[in-house]
């Protein structure tokens, strides 16, 4: 069954998109992903921060590490891959996240602090 | 190839192009790149959502006394698993074994059913205790970001089912292989998606 990458419709060029997986690769990111998923659980289940503010900081900043290590080992960006558009889409979508995840919740916060305090009985007499 | 482009000795500045324009080097790989961006910017709107609205509880449940945990580690560790499952088939295909390589899909496939199955019982228990989306904001949120990941693992599973049959049909040849390796893509985001949604909704969201 095993067919060679022979020119159908006229892809010839096209090198083998199969190339860029490697079993060790796979499993370095598999053993990485699998820590990084394991201990902010087990910081949440076992109560480790009595703050949870700070518990809510180290557990963002591992999802972003492991987000980093998924990027790299299961989706094989680099700065050399598709001759860099890869990246630049990537950086392009952050930048748009950042802003739009940071300004929604910036602002919705301080429309929150400015609004009139209102009660739930208020609330209901509202037009 | 190098006569296409050539002009007529007396039409000089007049081209010729055959039909079978030569492509880009793996533009599909990279247009499904941009549409898995595009689809980052949808997720990264409904985690907006969800920080806005995420503690309105509107005197209901909070996610403390909703979520459970070990339930939550169990899903995270099945798609966890399904992505080194599916870079083993990658593996497979790219030796050439098409059986194995029908095998670790399937094992894929299981492993994204059984997330499926879970999130479908954790949505079926929360509505049936009465906090479903209409319950608060919080709720509402929640279900929409937790629901339209659940959706693309559906829409995954589909993919791979099809995929497989292609491949079963046609064997490993190069279209068959392109389409293997945008799934991979693909599934490989939803785990990126899902490290998100595990570590803001359900972790943060049983914080005090």
């Amino acid at each position: 069954m095993s067919t060679p990458a022979t020119a159908k419709n006229g892809h010839d060029h096209e090198e083998d998109p199969l190339a860029h997986a490697s079993l060790h690769g796979y499993l370095l990111g598999f053993a990485l992903a699998a820590i990084l998923t394991a201990i902010p659980f087990f910081l949440v289940m076992a109560n480790v921060f009595s703050s949870s503010r700070v518990t809510g900081l180290v557990i963002l900043a591992i999802a972003v590490v492991q987000i980093v290590v998924h990027v790299i080992y299961f989706l094989h960006v680099d700065f050399q891959a598709e001759g860099g558009w890869n990246m630049l889409s990537i950086v392009f979508t952050l930048v748009l996240v950042v802003i739009a995840l940071s300004g929604s919740i910036w602002i919705m916060y301080h429309l929150d602090h400015n609004m009139m305090p209102m009660s739930p009985h208020d609330m209901r007499n509202m037009p | 190839m190098s006569e296409y482009s050539a002009p007529l000795p007396g039409e000089a500045g007049r081209q010729f192009y055959l039909t079978e324009e030569h492509h880009a080097k793996n533009g599909t790989l990279l247009g499904f790149w941009v549409y898995l961006m595009s689809d980052c910017l949808i997720f990264a709107c409904l985690f907006a959502t969800y920080g806005v609205l995420g503690r309105n509880y509107d005197g209901g449940p909070t996610g403390a006394d909703l979520f459970e945990l070990p339930l939550v580690a169990l899903n995270t560790s099945l798609l966890l698993l399904s992505s080194i499952t599916y870079g083993f088939a990658l593996l497979q295909g790219r030796k050439g074994r098409v059986g194995s390589l029908l095998g670790w899909l399937a094992i894929t496939g299981l492993l994204g059913a059984g997330f499926l199955g879970l999130e479908i019982y954790e949505f079926a228990h929360l509505i049936a205790e009465g906090a479903g989306p209409q319950r608060s904001a919080f709720l509402s949120s929640f279900f929409t970001l937790v629901g339209t990941h659940g959706l693309h693992v559906t829409f995954g599973i589909v993919w791979l089912v099809v995929l497989m049959v292609q491949i079963r049909m046609h064997g490993l040849i190069v279209a068959n292989k392109r389409r293997l390796m945008c799934l991979s893509m693909f599934w490989h985001f939803l785990d990126v998606v899902w490290i998100g949604v595990f570590t803001v909704v359900y972790l943060m969201g049983v914080l005090p």
